[in-house]
């Protein structure tokens, strides 16, 4: 790890004046991905700023049903929420199904919005790797990519958005605040991630400076019924090969309203907008569910490791949905 | 050395066998369930594990790995290492002590240790595998020697290194000994019978590299007294090969070497060797005169490191139509590499296990430019066990024949090789027993034919089997007046219950207390024989020579009673070590130890004990054997298998602690459930370079991976030709465990996968 200098933020204010003090800071929270980056050296940066003690550990209601959740607020705190478990149970059960206990103790909402890829290449500096170092080529292509992109993914880049909350959040519509050098600002989910394209080194939309302060959640009364999926290669503890959330309300045998997310299959939480279009109307049977499954994956792309996610993915998202429309699943 | 073993074992027949230890069925503490002795100070963090050692004025080493297989360093930059704070050196091959190769395993020599490779570690500028070290950073603190690490630059006339065993395998070599045994035997016309027979399988089974990944990184500290005296802590499973091993490193006598292991967090094989690390930090503590630590990262392990080598295995079975094999061939390769000659021995399971007259049984190797491979828990026997026991699955399949039928049919009443009586073999019954437990009758035939919801069930089984070994060893007892012993041996104490157990077979020799009696281990400056915790052979191999020193010191009790006492005249053979003392056979006539010493002024006695050479494993056929049960559930519609109930019934000899040999046991099977479904080290072989370098890429089972329901059987018979009629149970529960798993999925779903691990992906 390279020296580095530290410094705790007495306030939002103080944070953002801190973070522009040095050009290569980073703001510091749980500190459960950029640790492990830092001790691999795969971020170097020159200081930390401690946005750990701010007040942005809350979760509040808000007026129109919606919640706010704070930047700092834990993983765990997010996940017993008793209004999250009960309105947007497929955000309470992605948190859980993500990490160990001790992780999700200290990892932070906001953090795992900006959590980065697990793809060794990413992690190994013998590697090449145009997210580390755009130009330089990409060693995962053909290279070991179980775990890696199946959409979304360039010529550049094949790397996989991590996070399990993301996924719900994706489906969720949720939205990110920030505060900034510019003001604040507030950005809808699915303008918050950029796609790899030619620049994989660029994963969002924040600008320098900017500190997230928290999420919110609007309202969406069918999510009550709602369900995260995750498989993976093992019980617990690994990261998703493919995740599904997805929340399903059906009138008189018919898809009134979805909300359909992926994980573990492209460089961002993967809201499944194709899939969605084709359910809406559609009758709520499982020739439907597939039919938009493949809808959804139809420009899925697979690689020698991981070809097997594109059937995969299909064949949970239909499994989901039918569980969710009271039919056989999961 | 497979033709003098021949010789040996044809010899042995002729020499009677010394009377059995008096101890494999005497009632005592041994057969006790008792809690480890270190069990307390390990679950309140007061076991100090080598990283953990304070030592003044120390100095903390990080290595620098290489990011090629094959080729030379053309040059080294370690003028930013060297400026950075607190950095002391930067060694490389340019400045490293001039240094001898390690020596690898010779089972003639076996009490000189064993290098994990016979290269030179950092003596000139060649490249033979990547991750091999370039460079040792020695600084004041260890984030600076990994931040100084970090800045060191390498550069490299790279070669292209041969790195693909699918490339190689075409073109294999036939190695000179497969431990000590011959590389391939025939018997019978094996070919021959295949085609004839009435029922064949003949498949082919892939099992990937692993690594065992023990809990503890390998740990040294280094610290020389003078010119010619080096001290070294280590995690090693094998103090005194380390020590002889070391010696002849650093060209010092061996007695000069010390070398010391508490505690070991955990081995499974990975730490008997002497790897270039451990090197690497004494040779750093010289150039830098100060005391060194190195701990390896989890990716230091990886790369320094050997685990288990990839194997291909063909495993053909011919069958008559009552079920009676006539045809076993089990033949494949193995990836070795140039400077480790190590073909993992899974042709010789297949010598021992079936009643067979049509037999080939052979393994060759490629020789990659790798890490060294090394020993991994049942080495061997693990991959063995899953091939042919996957493939006696399927021949019962194709016979329409319950498993466990197949191989009572075909079970052996002597070695179907050598000749040699079984010393203690009750496979049959660990059948009976486990079905039993397990509801085995309950099981229908028809595969893909039970299901709860959407996960379809299924039930597998398959032997276990691991042989026995033991070595000479020399341990010293101490009997104090005050009713007190102390056992000291070399041994390495890794998690199993090594000092639990030696208390609990000494104490009942002795006559004394548990609380009484006192072990010591881990220190290469207690009596010099190859002790280790190794081949599932430490307890037999420490008991024998026990009982040595005991009666040495039983003898030397009888001359120091007076006429007067009950005691006077008696011999050896007469008397009994209980309550405490000495009595004569049977009655209770008897004084205490501490009324003997007392009476001549005596503080205590000591006796070394040497135990006599292992012929009883060259005369007879001795194995642990078992044979595992498990359920499995695999989801129809991804893919996932959860493994839901295990039962696994064990013959292992008589049971010295059933805790701790349950908990070995079970460990094993975990092991083998990781095998089964997770573990795989993928090696990249565009350049030699190991991908899975964490615990987050290198999966092993985690606690909900493990079935609740899960019972381990212990048979309990004494082996009268073993040491406190005992054999290991350190390795025996991997074998047998990824075709009990294998075979479950089949049952469950139809699908035969001969390719570990067997993912999700396998199962769409």
């Amino acid at each position: 790890m390279r020296p580095f200098a530290y410094a705790r933020a007495a306030d939002t204010a103080d944070a953002l004046r801190l973070v522009v003090q040095s050009p290569n800071a980073r703001f510091l929270a749980g500190g459960t991905n950029l640790v492990d980056l830092m001790r691999e050296q795969i971020e170097q940066p020159e200081a930390l700023v401690d946005i750990s003690g701010l007040p942005l550990n809350q979760i509040q209601e808000r007026a129109d049903g919606g919640l706010y959740i704070g930047a700092v607020v834990t993983n765990t705190a997010l996940a017993q929420h008793r209004g999250v478990r009960e309105r947007y149970p497929m955000l309470a059960q992605a948190i859980l199904f993500g990490a160990s206990g001790q992780i999700r103790n200290m990892a932070t909402v906001g953090g795992n919005l900006l959590q980065r890829t697990r793809c060794p290449y990413f992690y190994d500096l013998a590697a090449a790797c145009n997210k580390r170092q755009p130009g330089v080529g990409c060693d995962a292509i053909d290279g070991f990519n179980r775990n890696l992109a199946i959409l979304g993914a360039s010529e550049s880049c094949v790397a996989t958005h991590p996070s399990d909350m993301c996924v719900a959040m994706a489906a969720l519509d949720a939205s990110i605040h920030v505060t900034g050098p510019n003001g604040e600002r507030e950005i809808p989910f699915a303008e918050f991630y950029l796609l790899p394209g030619d620049r994989p080194d660029l994963e969002t939309t924040l600008q320098p400076g900017e500190l997230i302060t928290g999420i919110s959640v609007p309202p969406l009364p069918f999510a009550r019924h709602s369900h995260y999926r995750k498989v993976r290669d093992r019980a617990s503890y690994a990261f998703a090969l493919v995740s599904v959330a997805a929340a399903l309300e059906v009138e008189d045998g018919v898809v009134t309203q979805v909300r359909l997310a992926l994980g573990g299959v492209a460089p961002r939480p993967w809201r499944a907008l194709a899939a969605e279009h084709v359910l809406i109307g559609a009758p709520a049977t499982q020739e439907s569910f597939w039919q938009a499954a493949e809808a959804e994956l139809a420009p899925a792309h697979g690689l020698h490791h991981n070809a097997f996610k594109i059937e995969l993915a299909k064949r949970t998202i239909t499994s989901v949905l039918a569980e969710l429309s009271g039919q056989q699943g999961v | 050395m497979a033709v003098l073993r021949k010789v040996v074992e044809t010899a042995v027949r002729f020499v009677p066998d010394p009377a059995p230890d008096p101890l494999i069925r005497t009632p005592g503490v041994i057969g006790l369930p008792l809690d480890r002795v270190d069990g307390a100070r390990k679950v309140q963090g007061a076991a100090t594990f080598t990283a953990e050692y304070q030592v003044e004025d120390l100095a903390h080493a990080v290595l620098v790995y290489s990011t090629v297989a094959k080729g030379r360093i053309s040059a080294i930059e370690s003028t930013a290492a060297e400026a950075v704070p607190g950095v002391l050196a930067v060694i490389t091959h340019q400045n490293a002590p001039r240094l001898k190769h390690p020596t690898l395993l010779s089972m003639l020599r076996l009490n000189k240790g064993v290098g994990g490779s016979d290269l030179p570690i950092m003596q000139d500028d060649s490249i033979h595998f990547d991750g091999e070290a370039v460079a040792v950073v020695v600084a004041e603190l260890p984030e600076q020697a990994a931040h100084a690490a970090s800045l060191v630059r390498v550069n490299y006339e790279a070669e292209p290194p041969l790195v693909s065993f699918d490339a190689a395998k075409a073109s294999p070599t036939v190695p000179k000994d497969v431990m000590g045994e011959e590389p391939e035997i025939s018997l019978g016309d094996p070919d021959g019978a295949l085609a004839g027979a009435m029922f064949v399988v003949d498949n082919t089974y892939r099992t990937p590299r692993q690594n065992q990944n023990a809990l503890e990184p390998h740990a040294t500290i280094a610290i020389w007294e003078g010119e010619d005296n080096l001290v070294v802590l280590d995690s090693t499973q094998f103090v005194n090969g380390l020590k002889h091993q070391l010696a002849h490193v650093f060209d010092l006598k061996p007695d000069n070497v010390r070398v010391v292991a508490p505690f070991v967090g955990g081995g499974f094989g990975g730490k008997v060797a002497l790897w270039s690390h451990t090197v690497l930090c004494a040779a750093a503590a010289k150039a830098t005169g100060r005391p060194v630590k190195l701990v390896l990262s989890r990716e230091g392990v990886f790369r320094l490191v050997g685990g288990r080598t990839l194997a291909e295995q063909r495993v053909a079975l011919g069958a008559d139509s009552t079920g009676n094999l006539t045809a076993l061939i089990h033949t494949g390769t193995t990836a070795t590499t140039t400077h480790s000659r190590y073909p993992e021995q899974f042709s010789l399971t297949s010598r021992h296990l079936y009643a067979v007259k049509n037999l080939r049984s052979g393994q060759d190797v490629v020789n990659l430019d790798t890490v060294a491979n090394t020993w991994m828990r049942a080495p061997g026997d693990a991959m063995a066990t899953y091939a042919l026991e996957a493939a006696m699955d399927e021949l019962a399949f194709a016979m329409q024949l319950d498993p466990i039928e197949l191989r009572r049919r075909n079970e052996p009443n002597e070695d179907p090789t050598t000749g040699a009586a079984f010393s203690s073999r009750h496979l049959l019954e660990c059948y009976a027993h486990g079905a039993e437990a397990f509801g085995w009758s309950e099981r229908p035939a028809q595969p893909r034919s039970q299901r709860d919801g959407q996960w379809l069930v299924g039930q597998g089984m398959a032997a276990s089997y691991f042989p026995h070994f033991r070595w000479n060893a020399k341990v010293r007892v101490r009997l104090g007046a005050t009713g007190s012993a102390l056992v000291q041996a070399a041994a390495a104490e890794m998690g199993m219950g090594t000092a639990t157990v030696q208390i609990q077979q000494a104490a009942d020799r002795l006559g004394l207390p548990i609380e009484h009696v006192t072990f010591e281990y881990g220190d290469s400056a207690l009596p010099d024989s190859p002790i280790m915790a190794g081949g599932s052979s430490q307890t037999v191999t420490i008991a024998a020579a026990v009982q040595k020193a005991v009666e040495g010191l039983h003898r030397e009790l009888l001359k120091l009673v007076p006429e007067e006492s009950p005691l006077a005249c008696a011999k050896l053979q007469d008397v009994e070590a209980r309550d405490g003392g000495l009595f004569c056979r049977g009655t209770n006539q008897g004084e205490t130890y501490t009324a003997i010493l007392d009476r001549v002024g005596k503080e205590f006695i000591e006796a070394e004990g040497k135990s006599a050479p292992p012929l009883e494993i060259l005369k007879y056929a001795m194995a642990s054997y078992g044979a595992q049960f498990c359920e499995v559930r695999v989801h129809e519609v991804t893919g996932e298998t959860r493994v839901s109930r295990w039962v696994g019934a064990f013959d292992c000899g008589r049971i010295i602690n059933p805790k701790t040999a349950t908990s070995q046991l079970r460990g094993g099977i975990i092991m083998g459930i990781g095998m089964a479904l997770e573990e795989e080290t993928f090696l990249d072989e565009r350049r030699g370079r190991i991908v899975t370098r964490s615990l987050a890429e290198y999966h092993v089972p985690v606690h909900l991976d493990i079935p609740q329901d899960f019972e381990i059987i212990l048979l309990d018979y004494p082996d009268e030709h073993a040491p406190l009629g005992a054999r290991g149970v350190g390795e025996i529960g991997i074998t047998g465990s990824a075709a009990a798993v294998a075979n479950a999925i089949f049952h469950a779903t139809g699908k035969r996968i001969r390719d570990l691990p067997i993912t999700l992906d396998k199962l769409l």
